[in-house]
């Protein structure tokens, strides 16, 4: 203790909460004012899923029709509408793995972390703003689906619902990616390590076909993880009960799938704080 | 005698098992000055840099910045000092002003303190002009001194540089020397490392050099010169003269030249740098002789090392391969 100087007050430098989401609707400013200046980000990231939506429902279309639950109306685009939804909140959390990654390269982690700033901030900040483009990219594509024929068959609270359920699950999915993100730092190799929880989530899952041509070791793991379980609880509030596996309702896939939400998120998110306090490059 | 601005005392920091990044490093320095740390790549500037700046935690030791133990209270230390690292961490899709705003905002500003102060930094760093172009639009010298703007926003009492000038044009380098110490002249303390010894000539009021972690010298630009024992005449004539020049050569500087067996470059140390060119370009020019060619050569980076370290400041480095020259200039001087 050196008694005699002026002691700093240690709380005078404490991260309020005000003072952190201050901090945080700085950076999602800066992210988001990124994404508006670099509009081949935002064209690019939304016409990879209009592509799936056109080519599945074109392409696959005619020949799983048929065998689609009666709520579908007959129509492959009101089944794979909700899938859809899911897979690209999963995708789009990507940017946030890739986004961080680029930060670290470029020295501008250092400096945040170098500033009497929140520390969460950087994060929170970073997974807000993604959350935001993956809400606009989400709309596009669903304003393609329209066009394309996609009716819901339920009400339009069920297909906000449906979007909200969607939103949160990207939000968590974020986390992961940040996580990845910082734990891999190079904004190259980043793209491909994003793929590995991306890819078997997706495609072992109810997105595009249903689960039940599945074999049974298979159809264990895809009933039951989390992008399955949301994209039900889409369809179940978009398309009705009658999309669902006999046995399970609408209000269970969606408390299920909030559920997993939460845990991703109270796993990850000290995770990635964790990672994102030790970075050094 | 004023408290010091910084306060460094073993600090030491290692790397997985091994690799001693930092060894027990202590140094202090008063406010308002340019210390320079002076050392190659892999010294362990950049170690010491992060350290002081709360984005390293060392193995043991202690550092003060400002009055602030950074160890114990790395928050409050924030508040007190500024950061440029070796690459602008600037945003290419934003502009300059927001760049700098954003920064300031992050110090804890308001929006319209920000403003203010971006406007005035922006002005200092001569980049008012430029301040509403997205910052892609910058040459590379300008996106460094764009970094120093968002450095400085915060109004620090400490200023961290780490290699300032490393990797822009010549210019530029000039334009950067030049607002660091305008800075100090405003009553900022700068700690800046590099690579080059006329950098930190030019600019620090005191240099540390460090060398695999250690700090293995200390003092002002002079004393440093002291050390190596000042500059050396190069000198190339005629073969046919050349018995005569060196028999000159002897008188005037008292040592026994060195002759390169390759290019046969003669060297013979001045010790009183241009008088004693001067003195040997008028007597070789009375004795009829015509240098092929005849430089004063001030000491590199190269030059300190193999004084204090008795070997040359590249040997761990493969990428920079030396010249011919370089390489015989070295075996001369270990003679």
């Amino acid at each position: 203790m050196t008694a005699t100087t002026a002691p700093t007050k240690p709380g005078r430098v404490a991260a309020t909460l005000p003072r952190t989401i201050r901090d945080i609707i700085v950076i999602i400013k800066r992210n988001l004012l990124r994404n508006l200046r670099l509009p081949q980000l935002i064209v690019l990231s939304t016409i990879q899923p209009i592509m799936f939506l056109l080519l599945f429902t074109y392409v696959f279309g005619g020949a799983i029709g048929g065998t689609l639950p009666d709520a579908a109306a007959g129509e492959y685009v009101n089944w794979l509408i909700p899938g859809l939804l899911v897979q690209t909140a999963a995708f789009g959390a990507g940017q946030t793995a890739f986004g961080l990654t680029e930060d670290l390269a470029k020295g501008v982690i250092d400096r945040f972390r170098s500033l009497p700033m929140a520390r969460s901030a950087v994060l929170a900040g970073r997974t807000f703003s993604d959350l935001i483009r993956n809400g606009f990219v989400i709309t596009l594509m669903l304003v393609v689906g329209f066009i394309i024929g996609f009716r819901y068959q339920t009400s339009f609270a069920g297909l906000i619902g449906g979007l909200a359920l969607a939103m949160v699950f990207s939000f968590a999915f974020s986390w992961i990616m940040a996580t990845i993100g910082l734990f891999v730092k190079n904004p190259e190799a980043v793209q491909a390590a994003t793929f590995i929880p991306v890819f078997p989530l997706v495609f072992a899952s109810s997105v595009f076909v249903p689960t039940q041509t599945m074999p049974s070791w298979l159809r264990a793991f895809a009933d039951n993880q989390p992008v399955t379980v949301t994209v039900d609880a889409l369809r179940g509030l978009i398309l009705g009960e009658g999309a669902l596996l006999p046995g399970s309702t609408v209000l269970g896939q969606a408390s299920l799938s909030l559920f997993y939400s939460g845990l991703i998120l109270a796993v990850f998110v000290p995770l990635s704080i964790r990672l994102y306090r030790r970075s050094v490059n | 005698m004023t408290t010091p601005i910084v306060r460094v005392e073993g600090i030491t920091k290692t790397f997985g098992d091994t690799v001693k990044a930092l060894d027990s490093v202590s140094l202090e320095f008063q406010p308002g000055i340019i210390y320079g740390l002076l050392g190659p790549n892999g010294a362990g500037k950049t170690t010491l840099i992060r350290v002081l700046t709360t984005l390293l935690r060392p193995d043991s030791g202690r550092a003060e910045v400002a009055g602030v133990d950074v160890l114990a209270d790395p928050k409050a230390a924030r508040t007190k000092i500024g950061l440029a690292g070796q690459f602008a961490a600037v945003d290419d899709y934003l502009t300059g002003r927001e760049n700098v705003e954003m920064v300031g905002r992050l110090y804890g500003l308001s929006i319209a303190e920000s403003k203010q102060r971006a406007d005035d930094v922006l002005e200092r760093i001569r980049l008012q002009d430029a301040a509403d172009r997205q910052v892609k639009t910058y040459s590379g010298g300008m996106q460094r001194r764009l970094d120093l703007a968002a450095s400085l926003v915060g109004r620090p009492e400490v200023l961290f540089l780490d290699e300032p000038t490393t990797g822009i044009d010549p210019r530029s380098r000039i334009d950067i020397w030049e607002l660091i110490s305008d800075l100090v002249d405003g009553g900022t303390t700068v700690l800046l490392t590099t690579q080059y010894l006329d950098e930190a000539d030019q600019l620090a009021d005191r240099i540390a050099v460090i060398d695999e972690g250690r700090l293995i010298s200390e003092g002002t630009s002079d004393d440093l010169k002291d050390t190596l024992g000042g500059s050396v005449i190069e000198l190339s004539v005629p073969e046919d003269r050349q018995a005569e020049t060196i028999d000159a050569l002897r008188a005037i500087c008292g040592t026994e030249p060195l002759i390169h067996e390759l290019t046969n470059e003669i060297t013979v140390p001045a010790v009183e740098g241009a008088k004693t060119l001067t003195e040997v370009v008028r007597t070789l020019d009375a004795a009829s002789i015509t240098p092929n060619d005849i430089a004063l050569h001030k000491p590199s980076l190269d030059d300190v090392f193999l004084t204090l370290t008795g070997r040359p400041a590249e040997s761990e480095e493969t990428e920079e391969p030396s010249t011919n020259g370089q390489r015989g200039r070295r075996r001369r001087r270990k003679q």
